[in-house]
């Protein structure tokens, strides 16, 4: 029996159509939309200005705060504006846009790494890469990477889990840099457990992936301290706790962090940034797009300067199909739709999936026919029907009662509805609201 | 122009899964049992259930459209199901005009005063029944004979339901091997040549298609298994401390409205609990009261009422037996 968490969960169609298409290099964008505020936390500070010139790599906003990252140019140019742009939340965002410079040669240069699997540096300055390098969660939370990593002293983590789950549907990038950097994540994560004194990696991928699977258990083969486990395929495996639970059998507290079980938990994409943060001190300014949907002639993977007009990566695969109604940034599950194409990738764009006309749009809802699907397939064991009530009607002290701030924002209980109950735009509501009222309690 | 580019908060995708198909399977299900109930039965069977069905709907279409002046929902399903039901769970002989008041109670007070779908507390369909066994407690308890191939319009003679025959031979001081003559085989009860309501007597028939809504998974199989292992352990025990006065297990598992309940009526998603733990809970109060009834009350049967009582719990059921909350009962350190 393959290892997956007990409780919920569901199997949405995969629809992994990329999953075979190599990781292509974009073309360098003309021009690059920077936003400030690409991680959760604090957004950072722009120390650039209008008609400055950056490299690339340069810092062009640092910092905000503990929980805030810097931002690196990702090309060499010209900043022509600090804006403010919509960006993949639906909101105008602070941005800063940059020109490049078409004869500066190093944007078009290929760098070529080569493996390096020694590891020179000691804790102190690791940490110190990660966190001048920009680094955040790139699963999708967009969580500063050196948060997760500050332990404290009296720290029990003994486990580092590295997620290769990808359980989106459509989504591949985590996928391909399996297959194509399989040694350069083994360093990457011998350099996160050298540097925080773990002796044990668990690299959790679903079944659905064998060949990376495959790869990867050989190239951990020389180092005894790295596992890797094969996980039954079922959404929401690649959610921190649900994985953990799946991997190691410890349920995280309510209200509580991986690291009060002993765990660390890093996205595959996220180790490749550090290696290359750490052995090639460079920042994290492009990543891995998957950009996919049924119509599309030519979907694949890319890797994508941060700031890139996702128009731009339409384009590359054909442009626009006919008939698609909604651009998602992100998976199915849990993307977030966006308005238009002129939105930028940043550091938490996994993917870009083009939905058409008959996908695109929702059922009418019906009433609620008691069926408990919401309730069977909801991983942290709430109860989305009651929860959906609750928010409807205002009830937030008894919508809090109900545990309703653990959900995870799954979707698997709208996904299963049969009656088209839009179960989690209720509970996110309800969330929001609940939060506001802590906020103005304390 | 082009169509606008929709913005919607996540999932973006859906199971192909809707009301309507589930209710669709729950009609698929009754298929078998209906097709024996005809063959038993004869054309009266075929009577009653049309009668019924479309009283159901147009009740339905009437109350909803110029009573409630809301949206009409006849093509979701559930009152061609509610018409069904409430028709297996009436004698095929039964007067036409009974069998439109038990629909108008069905569907008018027990499903609509309530709210409509998913709101209902009570099984449609056994309100319905109920109602009518209480009114016409004569024409409720007399049930045509069940005969092989029957393509007669006439169903002069009728019968005794099996558990009838129990309750009145005990009644009358009789053990139960001088009953058991008169009983059907446990084959007859098995296949559903016997006398009883429309669609209950077919076990084989009921199971099959009981076993089909487990595979769609639109039911589980906690209520009805739950529920027939408690009324067999039930009735076992009773059977083995005296077996002259109480029934063996299998003539009460396989007779009367057992598996038409366990698998059709106590599983209805909406007046059941919504959790497993409250489902076991639930069939267990069934399966025990049925049993309390049946060998101890004035009625020989006592699936339906036994459903209708643990109806009114499920609020309370699902109050109590939630589900696991991920994380519970561990504490936190930061917290
Ligand atoms: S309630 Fe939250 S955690 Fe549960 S299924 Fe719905 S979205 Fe997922
Ligand atoms: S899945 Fe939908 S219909 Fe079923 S109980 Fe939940 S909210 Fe109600």
């Amino acid at each position: 029996m393959l290892k997956t968490f007990p409780k919920g969960g569901i199997h949405p169609e995969e629809n992994k159509i990329t999953s075979s298409k190599a990781i292509k290099k974009m073309p360098i964008p003309k021009v690059v939309y920077v936003p400030i505020a690409q991680h959760i936390g604090i957004p950072s500070e722009i120390i650039v200005d209008k008609k400055d010139k950056v490299e690339i790599g340069q810092v062009i906003a640092k910092s905000g705060g503990f929980v805030s990252s810097n931002i690196h140019s990702p090309i060499a140019g010209t900043v022509t504006k600090l804006d403010m742009i919509v960006d993949t939340s639906g909101y105008k965002k602070q941005c800063i846009v940059i020109r490049t410079d078409q004869k500066n040669e190093t944007n078009f240069e290929e760098p070529v790494f080569p493996l390096k699997k020694e590891i020179t540096m000691d804790q102190k300055d690791i940490l110190q890469h990660i966190t001048n390098s920009g680094i955040v969660g790139l699963g999708g939370a967009t969580f500063p990477s050196h948060v997760k990593l500050d332990l404290k002293n009296d720290n029990k983590v003994d486990c580092l889990i590295i997620n290769g789950v990808e359980c989106e549907p459509y989504l591949t990038a985590d996928h391909r840099l399996m297959l194509e950097k399989a040694d350069e994540i083994i360093v990457g994560i011998q350099i996160l457990m050298h540097a925080l004194h773990i002796n044990e990696a668990v690299i959790g991928i679903e079944n659905n992936k064998k060949d990376a699977i495959k790869v990867l258990k050989q190239a951990a083969q020389s180092d005894k301290r790295i596992k890797v486990a094969a996980l039954q395929v079922k959404y929401p495996q690649g959610s921190e706790k649900q994985l953990i639970k799946a991997i190691l059998k410890r349920e995280v507290p309510k209200g509580g962090l991986p690291m009060d079980v002993g765990v660390i938990v890093h996205n595959v994409g996220t180790i490749f940034a550090i290696y290359q943060a750490v052995q090639y001190n460079r920042p994290l300014i492009e990543r891995v797009v998957t950009v996919t949907g049924k119509n599309i002639e030519n979907a694949s993977n890319f890797w994508v300067k941060i700031g890139t007009p996702i128009k731009d990566l339409v384009e590359e695969v054909g442009g626009m199909p006919e008939g698609t109604r909604k651009i998602v940034n992100g998976g199915p599950m849990m993307g977030k739709a966006i308005k238009n194409t002129d939105v930028p990738v940043t550091k938490g764009t996994s993917g870009i999936l083009l939905i058409s006309e008959n996908e695109a749009s929702r059922q009418e809802a019906k009433n609620c026919i008691r069926c408990g699907q919401c309730v069977f397939v909801c991983p942290m064991g709430l109860e989305p029907h009651l929860l959906m009530n609750l928010s409807e009607k205002g009830l937030y002290e008894r919508l809090a009662s109900e545990d309703a701030m653990t959900c995870i924002e799954c979707g698997s209980c709208s996904y299963v509805c049969p009656s088209h109950r839009p179960l989690l735009d209720y509970i996110r509501f309800g969330k929001s609201i609940i939060k506001k009222l802590n906020t103005a309690k304390n | 122009m082009a169509d606008p580019i929709i913005i919607s908060a996540s999932p973006h995708v859906h199971s192909a899964r809707t009301s309507k198909k589930v209710m669709y399977d729950v009609l698929y299900a009754l298929i078998p049992a209906f097709l024996v109930s005809i063959y038993v039965f004869g054309i009266s069977a075929l009577i009653l259930t049309s009668v019924a069905v479309i009283s159901c709907l147009v009740f339905e279409y009437i109350i909803q459209k110029y009573l409630l002046k809301t949206k009409v929902t006849i093509t979701d399903g559930s009152a061609l199901i509610t018409g069904i039901l409430l028709a297996f769970n009436l004698p095929s002989n039964l007067p036409i005009w009974m069998i439109i008041i038990g629909a108008l109670i069905a569907i008018g007070v027990a499903k609509l005063s309530f709210g409509g779908l998913g709101y209902n507390i009570f099984n449609p369909a056994l309100i319905g029944r109920v109602f009518l066994l209480v009114c016409f407690p004569v024409q409720m308890t007399s049930w045509p004979t069940a005969v092989e191939n029957n393509l007669t319009l006439v169903d002069a003679v009728t019968g005794e339901t099996t558990l009838g025959i129990i309750k009145e031979g005990l009644m009358y001081g009789e053990t139960m091997s001088t009953i058991s003559e008169q009983l059907p085989s446990t084959m007859e009860l098995f296949i559903g040549i016997t006398s009883g309501s429309a669609g209950e007597m077919s076990a084989l028939a009921l199971l099959l298609g009981g076993i089909f809504l487990i595979v769609r998974k639109v039911i589980t199989w906690h209520i009805p298994i739950t529920m027939l292992v408690t009324m067999g352990v039930m009735t076992g025990i009773f059977w083995l401390v005296n077996p002259e006065q109480y029934a063996n297990p299998l003539i009460h598992l396989l007779s009367g409205g057992a598996i038409l309940g366990a698998f059709y009526m106590a599983t209805d998603l909406v007046t059941s609990p919504m959790t497993k733990k409250g489902m076991v809970i639930f069939a267990i109060g069934i399966a025990v009261i049925t049993v309390v009834i049946r060998l101890f009350g004035a009625y020989p049967e006592g699936v339906s009422f036994a459903i209708l009582i643990m109806n009114a719990f499920v609020p309370l059921i699902d109050k109590y037996f939630k589900p696991r909350r991920f994380g519970n009962k561990i504490k936190s350190k930061i917290m």
